[in-house]
Formats: structure tokens, C-alpha cells, sequence
């Protein structure tokens, strides 16, 4: 029978400053961006990035949990394909991600309506703040 | 210096089978930078978490795409098991792994026909798709669906496969084995096949990893990753090794995609001599409340599935991150420095699915 190789995922709970210092390690790790996304949980954005060992099968999140008008550093600059990533979340959900290089703009995905994924209450009481 | 222009390749085009986009830098017939862009078949599906209870939502998931979708809606129902620390039986582990098989069986023989299709040997692509359509017949025999099988659920499986069933798709295997061995020599062999894609957008390994590529596309380039060792449902008591090659150009990835056919048949026969009786499914009472990141080999490589609950019959998030996601990075790289008549191909030699990328 083939060896199984399934450690336990972990999920590492970091502040938003951290972000890039974090990052820096995991990637000195030779761990691989596996994948960014952002939900909109309980009044707070949750930004979660994941990498992952090829070799052992390691998998590590870390999340940033951030007010809603809190901005967070790009990670472009350690992992450069994190653009696609960073250009989707900041497009769904309206979440500040500063200087990522190849910034869409929020047109990665084309779509007309801002943040569509945010719901109602949040985009509303953003709008607020803005004004 | 030779003069630059930029031709916008795509959505529409005759070879892509997906919607994407590409500005393509050229200089003189020669790609010097591509610059993608999708968001033309994007539906939200994502987003319809708070539209439908964890329950209904998985024929969303499963309706993401048409040829991943049994992985999808594994992937999904598997982080809410965990979450939920639900212990499937083992009858519908195996269940699952043999339909999970079919499926990749079924991707990647419609891959070697689009492929086929790129570099214009039409008769290849027929024969790759009549081929591709016994298994289809088999899935469609065991679950009633071609495409999208809906046999999933929370805490199991829906449909069992009897013995009279089990026996047709071994003999249909069988068969389908030798076909496929035929066309693996056409395409390993063929002159013209050979001069079209040996040393064609060539990726080595350690810019595949840089550039986080998963699934057969990095396997080709000789990353030995493959998500099935990490044995979730029954691959833990299957044997098996990853398929890679060390060439990292379109040849290296056909070959790899055809011999993980070869091994999907043999997965398939091991799951048939291996799977116990008993139960398809338990029941499965309360909501999911936790995180959860689930990772499963897709035909297209490593999908992972985010679901995010708190003890609601609504979850939180579900995100879904597909292997064309992780791979687009990797396109990218190799039409650096490709002719412009390579475009089609190079593009066909990540199995793009950009429905699934898109959701």
C-alpha cells in the first residue's frame, strides 16, 4: 500500500502589520502560495493565505483579520503570482489591499457592481464612512 | 529592433475552449509578454452561500462546471464532514474514489481530443472522444447523470454500484485500456505529433515552483505532487506513485496526462477488489460550525475548498480555488519567447477551465 502523507492543516491567527513579515518566512520555507481569499465574517474581513509544502503536504494559513476600513500590505512583492489573487479579493469584497503590482483595478473579473460579494449592511455602512 | 505590436488573442477563438483573454506582446512572430484576462463567464456562484442552506448549496458546487463537477462537489462535501467530524462508511469512500477516477478518465480524454483538435490531427481527436464516450456511458450506467451526477451528499453517497454493474466497467475498462495504449503510441510516436510539441513551451521545475503550478502541468515539470497521497476517501488503501516527467514541455505534459489515464484504470480495478460492504451514507443532524480547508487532486490538479461556518444552517464562505487558478501564472511564463503559431497550443497544454476558474 502507498504511504499516506495528510499532516493536520494549521491555521495561524496573525495582525494585519505582520502580514509581509510572515509571508517573508514561509517563503524562505520554500513553501508554495497555494491560495489568498477574503470573506466578510461577523463585521470584520478575514484576508487568508495558504501555503502548502509539495514534499511533506504541510498546509498553513495564515489569517489577518482586519476592521473593514483597514488596509493591508500587497504580498506581490515576495510571491508575484499572488496578483490574481489579490485583484479577486479586493474586486468580490472591497477589501483595501495596497500596491499590488498588476493591479486590475477591479476589473479582473468584469464585474460592474462594487464589492458584489459584501453584504448589503456593510456596503451601505462603507458608503457611510466614505461620505 | 524589430517592431512590437500587441494582439489581442481571445475570448473567441477557434482553438480555446474557454473564454480567456490574452494581450500578446509580439516582436517579428515571437511572443515577448502575454498579459491575461478572464471575468467573461464569472456567475458568482460563490456568493449564493447565503441563497441556499449547506445542503442545497452543493448542487451549486457541483454545477460550476461540467467536467470537474464530481470533484467539486467532493471537495465541498468533505470539508463539511470534517468540520462536522462526520464518519463516512467506507462502501461510499470507494464509491467515491471510483467515480472521482471516471472523472479524471473522462477529463483527460477530452483533453487529448482538444489537443489533438490544436495541432490539427482531426482523426486523433475523434478517436480520443469515442473513446471518452464509453466512459461517460459507464458514469452515466452508476450515477444516471453524464456530466453533472449529483451522487454526493453530506455524510455519503446517493447510489451504489451493484455487481452486474461492476462487472460491465471492468469490462469496458479492458477494453478501454487497449484504445487507450493506441493512441498513447500515436501520440508518443507520431513524427508530426513529435515536431509540433517536443521542447514546445518548455517550464522547468524550479520556475513551475516558483510560479505555484499545480497538478499535471507541474508534475511534467517534475514536482512529485500529487494531492491522492494525502489518502483522503480510499486512495490511503490504494498503491499508487505520482506520474511526473522531467522535460516540462507539451510533450512531457501529454505524456503525463495519458499515463494518469493508465493509472486511473488500475486505481479503479484496485478499488474494485478492495471495496467492503455495509452502509452508502449516515445520517447527519446539527450545522457546520468551524473552518475548514479541503484539498483534493482535480484532473486538473490541486482544488482547494474553503468552507466557513458558525453553526447556521447557511454557511459563512465558501471559496473555491481551481488548478486553472494556480496555472494561469505558469501560461503566462511559457509563452514568454513562444512563436505566435504556438499560442493555441500552449494554451490547450494547461487544460484550461476557466468556467471552474471563474465560478
Amino acid at each position: 500500500m502507498a504511504e499516506v502523507i495528510c499532516p493536520e492543516n494549521e491555521l495561524i491567527v496573525i495582525d494585519k502589520d505582520q502580514l509581509l513579515e510572515k509571508t517573508m518566512e514561509m517563503k524562505h520555507a520554500k513553501l508554495r502560495l497555494s491560495q489568498a481569499c477574503a470573506s466578510y465574517i461577523n463585521g470584520k474581513y478575514e484576508l487568508c493565505y495558504s501555503f502548502a509544502n509539495d514534499k511533506t503536504y504541510e498546509f498553513k494559513t495564515l489569517k489577518v483579520v482586519m476592521e473593514k476600513d483597514d488596509a493591508v500590505s500587497s504580498i506581490t512583492s515576495i510571491y508575484p503570482y499572488a496578483t490574481f489573487y489579490e485583484n479577486e479579493m479586493t474586486e468580490l469584497f472591497g477589501c483595501k489591499i495596497e500596491y499590488i503590482n498588476v493591479d486590475y483595478h477591479n476589473r479582473l473579473y468584469r464585474i460592474d457592481e462594487t464589492a458584489p460579494f459584501l453584504p448589503k449592511e456593510a456596503k451601505e455602512a462603507k458608503k457611510e464612512g466614505e461620505k | 529592433m524589430a517592431k512590437r505590436s500587441v494582439i489581442p488573442y481571445g475570448p473567441q477563438h477557434p482553438v480555446l475552449p474557454e473564454p480567456i483573454h490574452l494581450d500578446l506582446v509580439i516582436e517579428d512572430e515571437k511572443v515577448i509578454e502575454a498579459i491575461p484576462s478572464i471575468g467573461f463567464v464569472h456567475r458568482g456562484l460563490e456568493g449564493l452561500v447565503d441563497k441556499r442552506d449547506y445542503n442545497e448549496y452543493l448542487y451549486v458546487v457541483e454545477r460550476t462546471c461540467g467536467i470537474c463537477s464530481f470533484g467539486h462537489g467532493l471537495g465541498y462535501v468533505e470539508a463539511i464532514e470534517h468540520i462536522m467530524n462526520v464518519e463516512v462508511p467506507d462502501r461510499a469512500k470507494f464509491l467515491r474514489t471510483i467515480w472521482l477516477e471516471l472523472s479524471r478518465m473522462h477529463s483527460h480524454m477530452l483533453w487529448m481530443g482538444l489537443m489533438a483538435d490544436a495541432f490539427g490531427f482531426e482523426s486523433l481527436f475523434y478517436q480520443c472522444w469515442r473513446i471518452r464516450e464509453k466512459v461517460l456511458d459507464m458514469l452515466e450506467m452508476t450515477t444516471g447523470g453524464r456530466l453533472i451526477f449529483s451522487v454526493n451528499r453530506v455524510g455519503g453517497v446517493l447510489r451504489d454500484i451493484n455487481p452486474e454493474q461492476e462487472r460491465i466497467i471492468l469490462d469496458t475498462l479492458s477494453g478501454i485500456e487497449k484504445d487507450v495504449r493506441d493512441i498513447y503510441n500515436t501520440f508518443m510516436t507520431d513524427y508530426s505529433v513529435e515536431s509540433r510539441m517536443k521542447g514546445c513551451g518548455h517550464l522547468s521545475k524550479v520556475q513551475a515552483m516558483e510560479l505555484g503550478c499545480a497538478g499535471p502541468f507541474g508534475r511534467a515539470s517534475g514536482i512529485r505532487t500529487d494531492m491522492r497521497k494525502r489518502g483522503y476517501e480510499a486512495y490511503g488503501q490504494l498503491d499508487f506513485e505520482p506520474i511526473t516527467s522531467v522535460f516540462g514541455d507539451c510533450y512531457a505534459r501529454c505524456d503525463v496526462r495519458i499515463r494518469e489515464v493508465f493509472q486511473s484504470i488500475d486505481l479503479i480495478r484496485q478499488a474494485f477488489a478492495k471495496i467492503p460492504g455495509g452502509d452508502l451514507a449516515v445520517p447527519v443532524k446539527g450545522n457546520p460550525n468551524g473552518e475548514y480547508f479541503c484539498r483534493i487532486e482535480q484532473p486538473r490538479g490541486e482544488a482547494i475548498y474553503y468552507v466557513h461556518g458558525s453553526g447556521k444552517k447557511y454557511i459563512d464562505r465558501f471559496r473555491m480555488r481551481t488548478p486553472t487558478f494556480a496555472n494561469l501564472p505558469g501560461l503566462c511564463e511559457t509563452l514568454k519567447g513562444a512563436s505566435l503559431a504556438d499560442v493555441g497550443l500552449l494554451i490547450v497544454t494547461i487544460d484550461p477551465c476557466i468556467s471552474c476558474t471563474e465560478r
